[in-house]
């Protein structure tokens, strides 16, 4: 081989790895991410059931209710709406009513979340950041939570 | 008196930061070995000074001074002495002090070993580190002064984060540190050499040991941290797709290719261009870890101190860092000339073909970890990119790179022989398939993947024995020729085959966990009993107990085994008054490979406590296969070739040689 074709062969390679990489890349962006909302924003959208979304609010002050075998509901509420949830597991160490969460799931028939991961993921504000945001543009959120670079405000 | 001193030795240490990086760089142009000789002392200088301010806050924390507002702020006069040490960095402005310290480290180093530099590499490397440095101190300074003082200074402090509160966190912080910072010196060396205009392969026989140094501090911190999340966040996960993991991951990922690729360079002369931009790849992505988890901009389950305000300023360091680097990649490289020849069948192509799977692994992740982050800036939709799309991307790639991995020490430099190195691997593709069969039938069907997984790690762990016993002639010379031999190979080879094998072995315990791995959530009262995977846990009793800062609620469980008793458990749950926040021990028995694992939910009304207990399967595996990386690492590094020193190219260099 000439110094020539060596060099294809490894330029013609590393295309083929990059091409395939790009379209793992692709078709997980399409199907494995997950968005966020609020329940204004979820009932605004009317997203179907059995798509996964993330949730995040505040847990409704008296709405919890613990059910048998560990199964949990509660609603959350970003001032504008509320959803129910239902969960069946542990809660996290600073999962309390009135604070902000962040829950995984999807929407079943009758409109109820059926969440599979509760985090309460919190800075030293004790609130996650995107539930932060959500509830700020709403303006259900006072204290300044500090200028956050690179993100649209 | 003593957070002055300290501020101010921070101070003078950036002014010795901006003196070492123009004064050898000029030195180097006018070819002058007085001025080329200030950097070794005010390197030197520089880590003293930054030694004494580090010093300083450590005594601050110690004796917990809450006029300092860093003290304040994350130590309280009750806290464990351990804590009060390791508290220094357990928040923002601390652990970026231990990153310059480290970076000063490294720096001095470069300072004291590297006698056998050619002077104007050293003055230039050494400057080049200093422009790193200054950035950074001037960051502390400007926006992050851990010394501020309270001007009323309150009694007590207000505790640190109780999560941070454990011997993780003494060990990881700096592990990682010392692996992201250390790849600062292969970025100092990469655009010194493109300052310079030459570069050999002596010059990749110098980076080569501080690439592997930093390498092996990366490995260990991030399977330190992985290990720690595991028990102590509670969930069992020791891996998460976050994006602070993977900013860890990515500088490691490339970080390997570059230890590969300057094999190639150095043993070659080829592949030069590509080295020196792996390099400042390596270490961009290290600033880009940095920023990430500085500032906040990604949400992260271990991100402790994080300050968005401060985000701006690591972006302008990184973008000056990044963009002048590759900027002068671009300019100066073209310049550099292109050496040896391989056919793409070699020791070289499988090496190439080794970086190009890493690079390409490595933008997966990069791609995950930033896309969040740029849809929100452009379109405001808030997504998460969580495991299935790293599984879906960086599974796939990994797979061929995994096969790939026992041919490439069996090829011939240059031209190598695929056939002759398949026929090698004969045994090694036999004990994977049997162990593929035994796999199957063992778990009667089931996930067909994990026993292919697990065969292909088999491959991978029996491909590096048979390139041992290729090399000593086990089987073929007598076994006292091959012992001897054994003795004599050189230790970077037994290195290469540590490392290789201990890939195979986190994977076995990666696929063994994710895939039998069982789970267990109950509501447990007094004499409870509950099966886990052949393990039957009793809670034998609940008891409250006051620890130094915090009261804890322990449950005591025993585990028995067919009938009989094969250990206690005792996990509990904290709670720390001070910042009113509670904490999850969980509580591991750990049985060979496997453990059992239990943490505790809330307590009932009825006197019940929700438990989560699982069984994991080989789980250890997952840590012992990067030790075995880290241990070939640095079997590697002791090698003879790299301990004596590199050696001299064949130009004089020592004397005031100009660069060609």
């Amino acid at each position: 081989m000439t110094r020539k074709q060596r060099r294809l062969t490894m330029i013609g390679g590393a295309l083929v790895v990059l091409a395939i990489a790009a379209a793992l890349v692709l078709n997980a962006l399409r199907d494995s991410i997950v968005f966020f909302t609020t329940p204004a924003v979820a009932a605004e959208k009317q997203i179907p059931p059995g798509k996964r979304f993330r949730l995040g609010g505040l847990v409704e002050q008296g709405s919890l209710t613990r059910g048998d075998n560990l199964a949990v509901s509660f609603k959350v509420t970003d001032g504008t709406a509320t959803l129910p949830v239902t969960y069946k597991g542990i809660l996290p160490d600073l999962f309390r009513e009135g604070q902000g969460i962040i829950s995984e799931g999807a929407l079943d028939a009758s409109g109820v979340f059926r969440a599979d991961t509760v985090l309460a993921k919190h800075d030293e504000n004790y609130m996650p950041k995107e539930v932060a945001e959500a509830l700020k543009k709403q303006g259900h959120w006072k204290d300044d939570y500090g200028a956050k670079p690179g993100t649209a405000k | 008196m003593i957070a002055e001193a300290g501020h101010y030795a921070l101070v003078l240490a950036l002014g010795l930061a901006i003196i070492q990086s123009i004064v050898p760089m000029l030195g180097a142009r006018w070819r002058d070995a007085g001025l080329m000789n200030v950097a070794r002392s005010s390197a030197l200088a520089q880590f003293l000074f930054v030694a004494l301010s580090f010093g300083a806050l450590t005594m601050l924390h110690v004796t917990s001074d809450f006029s300092v507002v860093n003290v304040f702020e994350n130590s309280h006069s009750l806290k464990p002495l351990i804590y009060k040490f390791t508290g220094v960095w357990g928040n923002h402005e601390g652990s970026m002090l231990l990153w310059v310290l480290i970076l000063a480290l490294f720096g001095a180093m470069v300072a004291a070993f590297g006698n056998n530099l050619p002077l104007s590499l050293r003055a230039n490397v050494l400057a080049v580190q200093a422009w790193i440095a200054a950035a950074f101190y001037l960051f502390i300074l400007a926006t992050s002064n851990p010394f501020l003082r309270i001007a009323s200074p309150p009694i007590e402090g207000r505790d640190l984060n109780p999560i941070l509160q454990d011997i993780g966190l003494a060990i990881h912080p700096p592990m990682l540190y010392l692996g992201y910072v250390g790849f600062s010196i292969s970025f100092s060396f990469a655009v010194a050499a493109l300052i310079e205009g030459r570069i050999d392969a002596a010059w990749a026989r110098w980076v080569r040991p501080w690439t592997l140094m930093a390498w092996i501090f990366l490995t260990l911190g991030i399977a330190m941290g992985s290990y720690w999340a595991y028990y102590e966040l509670g969930w069992g996960g020791w891996w998460f797709w976050d994006p602070v993991e993977n900013a860890s991951l990515m500088p490691w990922l490339s970080g390997t290719a570059l230890l590969h690729s300057a094999v190639v360079m150095e043993k070659r002369n080829a592949l030069k261009v590509w080295t020196i931009l792996l390099a400042i790849i390596t270490f961009s992505l290290s600033l880009l870890g940095t920023f990430l988890v500085r500032s906040g901009v990604l949400t992260s389950v271990h991100t402790f101190a994080s300050d968005p305000s401060r985000g701006v300023f690591i972006l302008l360091i990184l973008c000056f860092f990044i963009g002048g680097s590759l900027a002068l990649y671009a300019w100066r490289a073209p310049a550099l000339r292109q050496g040896g020849l391989f056919a793409p069948i070699s020791r070289e192509g499988a090496l190439v073909l080794n970086n190009l799977f890493l690079t390409t692994a490595c933008v997966t992740v990069l791609v995950g970890t930033l896309y969040p982050l740029g849809l929100e800036v452009l379109t405001g939709d808030k997504i998460s990119v969580g495991a299935p799309f790293f599984n879906l991307t960086f599974g796939p790639l990994f797979v061929p790179l995994l096969i790939a991995v026992p041919f490439g020490p069996l090829l011939a430099w240059k031209r190598g022989d695929l056939l002759g190195a398949a026929q090698r691997l004969f045994a090694a593709g036999v004990a994977a398939l049997i162990v593929v069969a035994l796999v199957w039938a063992w778990a009667k069907g089931g996930a067909a993947l994990a026993p292919l997984a697990i065969g292909l790690a088999v491959f991978v762990i029996v491909g590096a024995a048979v390139e041992l016993i290729e090399r000593i002639g086990l089987l073929r010379v007598p076994f006292r020729t091959a012992m001897h031999r054994a003795i004599g190979l050189p230790r970077s080879n037994w290195g290469t085959a540590f490392a290789h094998a201990g890939l195979g072995v986190a994977l076995i315990g990666i696929v063994c966990e994710t895939t039998w791995n069982s789970e267990r959530i109950a509501s447990l009262k007094q004499n409870d009993i509950v099966t886990v995977a052949d393990y039957s846990v009793k809670l034998e009793s609940l008891i409250q107990r006051q620890g130094p800062n915090y009261r804890e609620q322990i449950a005591q469980f025993v585990v028995s085994r067919d009938g009989q008793q094969v250990g206690a458990m005792s996990p509990s749950k904290r709670n720390f008054a001070t910042r009113g926040m509670s904490t999850t021990e969980a509580a591991l028995l750990t049985r060979g490979a496997s453990q059992l694992y239990i943490s505790l939910g809330e307590a009932g009304a009825d006197g019940a406590i929700a438990v989560r207990i699982y069984y994991k399967p080989l789980v250890l595996l997952i840590w012992l296969g990067p030790m075995l990386m880290a241990f070939g690492g640095l079997l590697s590094l002791s090698d003879r070739r790299l301990r004596v020193g590199a050696p001299k190219p064949a130009k004089a260099s020592r004397d005031l040689q100009p660069a060609e």
